[in-house]
């Protein structure tokens, strides 16, 4: 499929240029990110240390208890590979004190809790370096809602949120990303043996193959039925688009008077920049 | 007509800080004089950026305005087409282009084919513009595009049919489209210039801003496109530039002579068949 085929040197070189570009704008040298032993926080770990020299990139890799332990061995691998800073700080003290308050809850209010006590640690490693906070979401979790809102989806820069996972894979054997963090399971990691392709019930080559053509070259139900996609897979990913469309906006605002932020208050966030 | 230099300044302007792109623009109109150029051209809204939205009112500039008359101060050692957002007496505010002679306003240009679809927002903020006209100047006749101007052949067709041999087109043309050999919207951008250079036999001027605007790249590669079609010279992809283009007078005439095509074009014909067009449509 030519569309999930990426020219890799292109894509480096814009991509590359993006971080440098926007950090550098606002007056600001460094990016901080989480590191979580994955391919997308790796790869963008590489982008920022070529567009900004790896002295200027602060990696922090912030596991739960829970977490597999290859995942700090394999973010440390990353960092080492590409020389950027590197430190730990697990989250499972203000998880563990949180939940402690409320021990029924479930995984999925557990799993977003250490999504957002991590933005919180990159936020205030945002204010303590000066740098910027880099997103590591790709654009096939970012249209199925695979993600927790102001938890991993809040970034201030996303290099690769116009990349599905299939670009990612491709993109990351261009920069050098360690073998083993290209080859495992994409997982979330929030409790062991977990993997993102298992709970979302299809995998991210197949679903990217749908996403592209649904949602770049905009075929009809009908012309997606008849290149050869499920009807019943098809609803659903258009049911995970549209019910996740929210996490992809600002939060609404009520509209009283005659200049609305966003609404009819319109400037670019690169607004003097 | 003799030969001579034109410089394609692939800039990267800061959004809304009309200050800074002046500097910017003066700077490069000087390094062009001091190089002895003739002609030195920048993107479409060099002097604001590019997704202004409700700052376009804030960074439009009225044609006598301070900012103006420096440049025009600076063409009377250089020739200079630039890009800016006018604001006239009657509060309209428009994507134009001016090309500066003499200390003189030789040609204003106003955008016509203002862009609102995809990232496109312009007719939003911006008024239109109503007239392609093809001018003189000490280099030869010439018509100025803006643009999404040049993906109407109509436009450059009437530039070419009112006498220009050269088009200059300043744009701000976003990047997209990762899947092929080169940048999608620069494949694309390089066979409509070579394309239109080919089929009116006109040279091309094509100047192209870089930078980035809340993650929108653009992409440079300005060029210069013989008559014949061919890419002469072609500034860096994504970064910033000069492109000095030699201008050769002898290449346009003998295009002229082997493929005398817009000699060919029967005006008579064609409009004739866009009246009846217009007619039936009951415009």
């Amino acid at each position: 499929m030519a569309g999930l085929t990426a020219n890799t040197d292109l894509l480096r070189q814009i991509l590359v240029g993006f971080v440098r570009d926007e950090v550098r704008k606002v007056g600001i040298q460094k990016a901080v990110l989480g590191l979580s032993g994955g391919i997308d926080s790796a790869l963008v770990v590489f982008i920022a240390a070529e567009a900004l020299g790896p002295e200027n990139v602060h990696a922090i890799c912030m596991p739960y208890r829970t977490s597999n332990p290859e995942s700090e061995a394999h973010a440390r691998l990353v960092a080492q590979a590409c020389g950027v800073n590197f430190s730990v700080v697990p989250i499972t003290p203000m998880v563990d004190a949180y939940f402690e308050m409320f021990p029924d809850a479930d995984n999925m209010r557990r799993g977003n809790k250490m999504a957002r006590e991590r933005m919180t640690i990159l936020f205030d490693h945002s204010a303590l370096l000066s740098a910027l906070v880099l997103g590591t979401s790709n654009k096939t979790e970012l249209l199925l809602g695979y993600g927790t809102l102001y938890g991993d989806m809040a970034s201030a820069l996303n290099p690769i949120g116009d990349l599905y996972k299939s670009h990612v894979w491709q993109l990351s054997e261009t920069f050098g990303v360690p073998r083993e963090v290209i080859e495992k399971k994409p997982s979330a990691d929030l409790w062991a043996g977990q993997t993102d392709e298992e709970e979302l019930g299809f995998s991210y080559r197949q679903v990217d193959e749908l996403l592209y053509r649904m949602v770049d070259l905009r075929l009809t139900r009908e012309e997606l039925v008849a290149t050869g996609f499920e009807a019943e897979f098809i609803d659903t990913i258009y049911r995970k688009i549209r019910n996740s469309h929210f996490k992809r906006r600002l939060p609404v605002i009520a509209k009283v008077s005659n200049r609305t932020i966003d609404r009819d208050f319109r400037y670019s966030r690169d607004w003097g920049k | 007509m003799s030969d001579y230099t034109a410089i394609l300044a692939q800039i990267k302007p800061k959004l809304g800080c009309v200050a800074d792109n002046l500097a910017l623009v003066e700077e490069r109109i000087r390094q062009a004089i001091t190089d002895q150029a003739d002609l030195v051209i920048f993107p479409e809204l060099a002097l604001t950026g590019y997704f202004l939205k409700d700052l376009a009112p804030e960074v439009a500039l009225r044609l006598d305005s301070p900012e103006i008359a420096r440049l025009l101060d600076l063409s009377r050692s250089i020739s200079i087409a630039v890009g800016f957002v006018e604001v006239t007496d009657d509060y309209r505010f428009f994507n134009t282009a001016l090309y500066l002679e003499d200390g003189l306003v030789r040609h204003l240009h106003r955008k016509v084919y203002l862009p609102t679809y995809g990232l496109f927002d312009e007719q939003r903020y911006l008024a239109r513009g109503e007239r392609f006209r093809a001018f003189d100047t000490k280099l030869g006749r010439m018509g100025l595009l803006i643009c999404e101007d040049m993906w109407h052949l109509s436009a450059s067709y009437i530039l070419a049919m009112d006498g220009a041999t050269t088009l200059i087109c300043l744009s701000s043309s976003p990047g997209r489209g990762i899947e092929g050999d080169t940048l999608g919207s620069a494949n694309a951008w390089q066979q409509l210039t070579s394309t239109t250079a080919m089929f009116l036999n006109c040279r091309v001027l094509y100047c192209n801003r870089v930078g980035f605007e809340d993650g929108i790249n653009f992409w440079g590669g300005s060029e210069y496109v013989a008559p014949s079609g061919e890419s002469l010279v072609r500034g860096r992809l994504l970064e910033e530039d000069s492109v000095s283009a030699k201008v050769d007078e002898g290449a346009l005439r003998r295009e002229r002579i082997f493929s005398p095509m817009l000699r060919d074009e029967n005006l008579f014909v064609t409009m004739q068949e866009l009246r009846r067009i217009e007619r039936e449509r009951g415009l």
